[in-house]
């Protein structure tokens, strides 16, 4: 007791491990504040020489410029901030879609990469690894100046099976038209919906009872599209009318036409986001051990069986982190909408600096909202994992 | 007890090609289909893609424009500093390559590597520049050759030639003396092309490898302003586009600096790229800093090694060796992120694409440039990973 009294009564202060942390922390402190004092001090008397202040109320004043597509009402006349609001919906919808088409197309490619069949396997790894190495950006604007803005002109415009128009002013797709039954259409939907959700909860109890695994998204789906297909036959007339895209004189009419610059950053993206996820999915599946398939033979589970409960979960389990940040590069990525001319966020906020000259309020908020997309996608990515996660006694 | 004397060799099945396709090809029904399917893909896809190449394409903008894309607007007179540092690279590359496998078998496969420059020079470029490529390859050949034969203990040195290689190639490509003398300094708005593409993905490793070690130690550190400020930065970093921390470094950086201190647009997008790549380098080498048992800080500590002396030579550098090849993987991701200073108008190798796109003989031929542009980047990308795969297997990570 005494001997260790003695021993610390000897200890200087300054070596002193206890007060030498809050010696480092204080200057470090120190340092950091030092530095951004100074560059806070540079850049407000940078931008009071200019004549300018901080301040975000530029957002409500009128924007003077036009945007070339958009979900939501906009004009020449709507306010900065609505502006930026056009642009974050065409983002989301950009990565939304994406983040749908890669990962279908990722699952192709990542079983594909796993197959027995040697030209479907080698086709899939040359794929895989041509795109994993090619630069997004060059490869985007490759894809929209030389691919979608060579497609012919309206009036030599190219059919695909579907109904499909490809030409350089955008392609045309068929689109469905809301008829007067809509609004009763989408009643029965929602009712579906939670019928839908009903039957689910219902297996998901009866599963837990019995022990049976039920085939809860299964039946899930097929509760939907059945209330769906019936409302559809009951109703008087269609809910929606098929609308066909023609060619109308110089430019594309009818359907829903999809610009250029959209059909290059989507398309784009999702090929090569899908490179990536089929890696982590093939990874994933290949994680998994052969024991583990085998073991489950012998306990008699048929091969879908064995898919569903064995190989599936414990697959998802090392796919899903990964996957992740897969997605959020995504939906980061979609922000090189501003080298094609896509309406994006980004893009929309870079109009809005040179308009107005405010950047530092405008790479805040940009930097702001991306940070909240990411943290917003990141969260739900947890949760699903944690959903997921090998449950250990 | 009987007992087995001879024993037959196993039943191997030599399977003809028939008996190959049969199995890899045409096992069921179902991969029957599958097979002829994509090779109908296949045969469509190839046949366009070899028409469009060696019939439609116009790939005389390439080589008309060959020293644009390479060096940009570099004076022409002083491209041979360029050319020294390329020698100077080459040679290190053939003699590390020369020192570090000397008992391989596939001596043939690293001299067609090197000799691969040569394919360079059998395209209609002017005869000066045919032999200078030409030279590249046998300056490599000689480097190889000389480090075959050299004793082990010249790895230290050349390794010391990798290390001065940046500050020299810095030297040699910005110059250091006035007008007229053949070091005359070359200012950053020149440079272009691959050039500034190498220069800022150099540069963009060089910084940002000592700055994310830092802010991965932050980030594990006991003090807990230290780790949150780390924590703060690495987050905030990796949730947004790196065109915004460019945008931001072009836009902003200039404001933060106090008045009259400007610095040039290439060094803010440096800027820029370091301080987002460092962001990534923490996190790769934080994982590598998890996967060093604890054991090891105690083993140092009961040595007698102060904290400081334990990260520094027991635990980074093991940490560090885990984590080479994800770290190859970052750097490659930079190397194909510098193309984003494009957008910030910069002309790199993809923005110097415009200019070329711009001048009246060659409009419309968009296709043509952007996919040797892109080739260039896959070229390159595939043999840093390639040459990461096979450093993995030298220096046997995962295998401790």
């Amino acid at each position: 007791m005494s001997d260790n009294n003695s021993q610390s009564a000897a200890t200087p202060f300054w070596r002193d491990e206890r007060y030498l942390q809050i010696l480092g922390q204080v200057v470090f402190v120190l340092l950091v504040g030092l530095f951004f004092y100074s560059i806070a001090r540079n850049m407000i008397t940078g931008l009071a020489r200019q004549g300018m202040a901080l301040g975000f109320n530029f957002l409500k004043s009128m924007s003077g410029f036009d945007i070339g597509e958009m979900l939501i009402e906009y004009s020449r006349s709507s306010t900065y901030g609505r502006a930026l609001l056009v642009g974050l919906v065409n983002t989301l919808m950009v990565s939304v879609l994406g983040i749908i088409f890669s990962t279908i197309l990722g699952i192709i490619l990542g079983v594909a990469r796993l197959s027995t069949n040697y030209l479907v396997n080698k086709i899939a790894a040359f794929y895989l690894e041509v795109m994993r190495n090619l630069a997004l950006l060059v490869f985007l604007i490759f894809w929209y100046l030389g691919v979608f803005l060579k497609l012919p002109r309206v009036k030599d415009a190219i059919l695909w099976p579907g109904n499909i128009l490809l030409t350089n002013r955008g392609v045309g797709i068929p689109w469905g038209v809301p008829t007067e039954t809509f609004g009763t259409y989408r009643l029965i939907l929602l009712g579906g919906l939670v019928l839908a959700s009903a039957v689910a909860v219902i297996l998901h109890y009866r599963g837990r009872r019995t022990g049976r695994p039920p085939l809860t998204t299964l039946w899930f789906f097929v509760t939907l599209v059945g209330a769906a297909a019936i409302g559809w036959i009951v109703l008087p007339s269609a809910p929606l009318a098929l609308d066909l895209p023609y060619v109308k004189g110089l430019n594309l009419a009818g359907g829903r036409i999809l610009s250029p610059e959209f059909m290059a950053l989507f398309s784009g993206l999702t090929l090569y986001t899908a490179a990536f996820i089929g890696e982590v999915v093939r990874a994933g599946i290949q994680s998994v051990s052969k024991g583990q398939v085998e073991a489950s033979r012998a306990l008699g589970l048929s091969g879908f069986q064995t898919l569903r409960l064995v190989v599936f979960p414990q697959a998802l389990r090392v796919i899903i982190p990964p996957l992740t940040s897969q997605y959020l590069n995504l939906t980061k990525n979609s922000s090189l909408a501003v080298a094609i001319g896509y309406p994006d966020f980004f893009y929309v906020s870079s109009t809005v600096i040179n308009q107005s000259g405010r950047a530092v309020e405008m790479i805040s908020l940009i930097m702001l909202v991306y940070l909240a997309t990411s943290l917003l996608t990141s969260v739900f990515m947890n949760w699903y994992n944690q959903k997921i996660r090998l449950v250990e006694r | 007890m009987t007992e087995i004397t001879s024993s037959l060799p196993p039943l191997i099945e030599r399977p003809g090609p028939l008996g190959w396709m049969r199995r890899n090809l045409f096992s069921t029904w179902g991969n029957s289909l599958l097979s002829l399917a994509s090779a109908a893909f296949l045969i469509w896809v190839l046949k366009g893609l070899l028409a469009w190449v060696f019939s439609a394409a116009e790939w005389g903008v390439i080589l008309v424009n060959m020293r644009l894309i390479m060096v940009g607007q570099f004076p022409v007179a002083l491209v041979w500093r360029i050319w020294a540092a390329m020698y100077f690279l080459a040679f290190l590359i053939g003699n590390t390559a020369g020192l570090r496998m000397q008992k391989t078998r596939r001596k043939g496969v690293i001299v067609g590597l090197l000799l691969s420059p040569v394919v360079f020079a059998l395209f209609s470029f002017s005869l000066p520049a045919r032999l200078a490529i030409a030279g590249l390859s046998l300056i490599a050949l000689a480097g190889w050759w000389l480090g075959s034969r050299w004793p082990k203990a010249f790895r230290r040195p050349v390794l010391t030639g990798w290390i001065i290689y940046f500050p020299i190639f810095m030297l040699l490509v910005r110059g250091t003396a006035g007008e007229g003398s053949p070091m005359e300094i070359v200012t950053s708005n020149l440079w272009g092309g691959l050039l500034l593409t190498f220069m800022l993905t150099v540069v963009g490793i060089v910084f940002s490898f000592p700055l994310g070690v830092f802010l991965a130690l932050g980030r594990r550190s006991q003090l807990p302003i230290v780790r949150w400020f780390s924590v703060g930065y690495i987050e905030l970093v990796r949730g947004v586009p790196l065109i915004t921390i460019l945008f931001m470094a072009q836009l902003m950086l200039p404001l933060f600096l106090p008045q009259g201190v400007t610095i040039d647009r290439v060094i803010r997008a440096m800027v820029g790229i370091t301080l987002f790549s460092a962001a990534y380098l923490a996190e790769n080498v934080r994982g590598g800093l998890q996967a060093i048992p604890k054991g090891q800080f105690e083993a140092a500590h009961a040595l007698g090694l102060s904290g400081f002396q334990s990260m520094f030579y027991i635990i980074l550098p093991q940490a560090l060796r885990l984590v080479i090849p994800i770290l190859v993987g970052q750097f490659i991701a930079l190397f194909k992120d510098t193309s984003l200073v494009a957008i910030v108008g910069l002309f790199d190798l993809l923005g110097i694409a415009k200019t070329v796109l711009a001048q009246p003989d060659f409009l419309g031929l968009q296709r043509e440039v952007y996919a040797f542009i892109s080739l260039i980047y896959w070229v390159l990308s595939y043999a840093m990973s390639y040459i990461s795969q096979r450093l993995e297997v030298a220096l046997g990570v995962g295998e401790r």
